[in-house]
């Protein structure tokens, strides 16, 4: 039977397993709409204040499930607005199907009302785009999408689709089963033999993993391999909640303000095990550590990124639980005392450290009891969203996090404004609670889907660090440009209590532990988003810091 | 920094030049000459890139360019094993007392004069691109007025094919 190009869209996505969809309508994509009108019991439907939130809420839905995120918007503005939210899925390879309307085919290059061409515009954002002419490549081509979105090193694709296409007919016969990705590509037995012989010749082994544990579900396999070797583990931010934060094997994330322990081991290393991680300048600065000698062995399912930030003495391109697996195997059992005591030593160097940097001047709370509270309210099905800046840094060095998937931030890109739609998309997908920690900066850029929260009764709780400025920009000023603050301290006099209120949500200000608490204590009782605005001193830093042009000797751990 | 030239087997679909070529652009990787044309399969196309690198550049440009969904088949171009033409297209006055001398270089460079006007002459030269640079050269004291070179095309001697067009 012939049935138009929108319930192709429809009968597409839903037979390509997606369960929910987010978007905003338009002109452009009515017919779309109409069809998910009637679709409505079969796939959920959550429109957001902006496009922009609609595909950090696809992107949150597919981080926090590993299955293809979906968001729908119209032609021109509608699709410009996705153009953030689809290069952070693309930065911190998120796989992600968007779907624009645009203007009839015959319109298109006339610069007709709300036409852009969004496929050129998101090139190089994608890991494919689509512009479908031809109703009769329609379903294919949507499921091409899907299929790229999810094979190999997950991403973005966009897929166009003009407002004639969407109303012509044509026949559809759904198929029984959603597309499978691309076979991988495993590793080659010598160089996984030649990588055991270098962990197995190895004083002092290190492994630096990432997002790739996560997305090729390595976390066992990862675990095991750092016990058998005895190497202790540090991650990129990506690769957080790969492993529970209290494993006593992993010292946490490295980097610009990754942990002590996790940077200086990395840079004491004399064999670095790179698992499913690209090297981005954020997790090494400016040095390799080869420039000390150590050995790398990079392991990654994207051939592109061997080789390209830093050079490695064995790449290896290939699927990570199986190559983690097959290692596993071949290497001996082994300890290392010497290396195991100097770890013990960083990690008590670093304990101390983390002490001294703590602020706790009248009336804010220092982010680390802002985050130990909140947690101790949480359990381990709740999800942890965040937005960038300071606040995302503690939380990445502090939160106890437990299972995969459970942490959800912007890496890559770093992308203000990511966190809330992001919670209100993991929130949609698995019907469990989050809590997103954000600044007052971060907060404003796309506070309006505190509406959508609303309207979907989302379950975030939404913790502010608010110390009135963008401290993360301060704390270079303070450190690199002689304490001039230009346009970095806000001045606004938000109310967010108020402000949540207004926006049908509940809310309350925490200036000590005690009302923290009590705060903490309603939100998580709370059934739909809670906002609590939490006061921070504006000077409190984030440490250790690795300057950009630094190495592991500059690390900055005390500001006076 | 070598000059490499490699072979890229494309689906012949709208919007590849600009996957291709953006990659480039977005990456910082400079190209010296991109051409672009048919294959003996309708469903591809055939596109020729030369750029200037180092082992490493052209590594990265290879596995970048593998990650493209339109893109079927990449091969660096050994130079010894491979032929490597560019055809010019050169536009130079006809007066009388030059008329012999550029007679002369288009008959010593295999040239051939395409168009004969009483005040323009047209050459099309192929060849490889020092050739034709010499050729160029050659040229330039009679006042070239326009010129175009097509950029270069290589396959390889022998019997080895950039393979996967089927």
């Amino acid at each position: 039977m012939k049935i138009s190009g929108a319930k192709i869209v429809v009968e597409t996505l839903i037979e390509q397993g997606c369960d929910t969809v987010f978007g905003y309508p338009g002109g452009q994509v009515i017919d779309l709409f109409d069809e998910l009108y009637s679709a409505r019991d079969r796939i959920k439907q959550i429109i957001t204040a902006h496009e922009q939130g609609a595909a950090h809420a696809a992107d949150g839905y597919a981080r926090a499930t590993g299955k293809v995120g979906v968001v729908i918007a119209t032609s021109g503005p509608g699709a410009t607005n996705l153009v953030t939210g689809i290069a952070t899925a693309y930065l911190d390879s998120v796989p992600m199907v968007a779907v624009t309307g645009n203007v009839s085919c015959s319109m298109i290059g006339s610069d007709s009302f709300q036409e852009v061409d969004i496929v050129g515009i998101t090139m190089p954002i994608t890991k494919h785009n689509f512009i479908v002419k031809d109703i009769g490549e329609l379903a294919d081509t949507l499921r091409t999408a899907f299929k790229i979105a999810k094979s190999g090193r997950p991403g973005p694709v966009l897929v166009d689709i003009p407002k004639d296409v969407q109303t012509a007919l044509y026949e559809f016969e759904a198929n029984a089963q959603p597309v499978i990705p691309y076979p991988l590509s495993f590793a080659p037995e010598e160089k996984l033999k030649k990588a055991a012989d270098m962990i197995n010749s190895a004083e002092r082994p290190y492994i630096y993993f990432g997002g790739g544990i996560i997305s090729g579900k390595a976390s066992a396999q990862l675990l095991a391999l750092a016990d058998k070797t005895d190497a202790p583990m540090g991650s990129s931010l990506m690769g957080l909640s790969a492993v529970p934060s209290d494993h006593p094997k992993f010292l946490g994330m490295q980097g610009m303000h990754g942990h002590y322990a996790s940077t200086m081991a990395g840079a004491e290393a004399d064999l670095i095990i790179a698992l499913g991680v690209r090297f981005s300048n954020r997790a090494t600065g400016s040095s390799s550590p080869r420039d000390k000698g150590a050995r790398i062995i990079h392991i990654d399912i994207d051939g592109a990124e061997l080789h390209k930030n830093i050079a490695a003495d064995l790449a290896i391109k290939g699927d990570i639980t199986d190559a983690a697996e097959r290692l596993i195997s071949m290497v001996e059992e082994k300890k290392h005392p010497q290396w195991a005591e100097r770890i013990a030593e960083l990690r008590a160097e670093e304990a101390l450290r983390t002490e001294e940097n703590r602020r706790n001047a009248a009336d804010t709370i220092d982010p680390y009891d802002i985050i130990d509270i909140v947690s101790s309210f949480a359990d381990e099905n709740t999800i942890i969203t965040t937005d960038v800046g300071q606040h995302q840094m503690w939380t990445a060095q502090r939160y106890p996090l437990k299972r995969p998937r459970s942490f959800i931030t912007s890496g890559g890109l770093g992308t203000m404004g990511y966190g809330l739609g992001a919670a209100i998309g993991a929130c949609a997908a698995t019907g469990r609670r989050a809590v997103l920690f954000t600044g007052d900066g971060s907060f404003g850029m796309n506070l309006n889907e505190l509406a959508t929260a609303v309207s979907q009764n989302t379950p975030v709780v939404i913790v502010i660090m608010n110390n009135g400025v963008l401290g993360m920009v301060r704390q270079w000023q303070t450190l690199f440009f002689d304490r001039r603050y230009s346009n970095t301290t806000l001045g606004r006099s938000t109310d967010f209590t108020k402000l949540a209120v207004a926006f049908g949500a509940k809310g309350g200000r925490a200036e000590n532990t005690d009302q923290l608490k009590k705060l903490a204590a309603e939100a998580f009782a709370c059934e739909g988003p809670f906002v609590i605005d939490c006061a921070v001193d504006c000077d409190r830093a984030v440490l250790p810091m690795l300057p950009p042009w630094g190495s592991a000797e500059d690390l900055i751990t005390k500001i006076d | 920094m070598d000059q490499y030239v490699i072979g890229v087997i494309v689906a012949n679909v709208s919007g590849v030049l600009s996957r291709v070529s953006g990659m480039f652009t977005r990456r910082g990787f400079n190209i010296d000459s991109l051409t672009v044309g048919e294959t003996e399969s309708s469903g591809f196309s055939r596109i020729t890139i030369a750029f200037h690198g180092d082992d490493d550049i052209k590594e990265r440009i290879l596995q970048q360019l593998q990650k493209l969904h339109d893109v079927r088949e990449v091969e660096v171009l050994d130079s010894k094993d491979t032929v490597i033409r560019e055809l010019l297209l050169i536009k130079v006055r006809n007066r009388t007392e030059i008329r012999q001398d550029i007679m002369t270089a288009v008959e010593i460079f295999r040239s051939k004069i395409v168009d004969y006007s009483p005040t323009a002459l047209v050459c099309e030269l192929t060849g490889e691109t020092s050739k034709i640079d010499a050729f160029i050269e050659l040229l330039k004291p009679f006042g070239i007025m326009e010129m175009c070179r097509t950029g270069i095309v290589a396959i390889e001697r022998g019997e080895n094919c950039l393979k996967t067009v089927k």
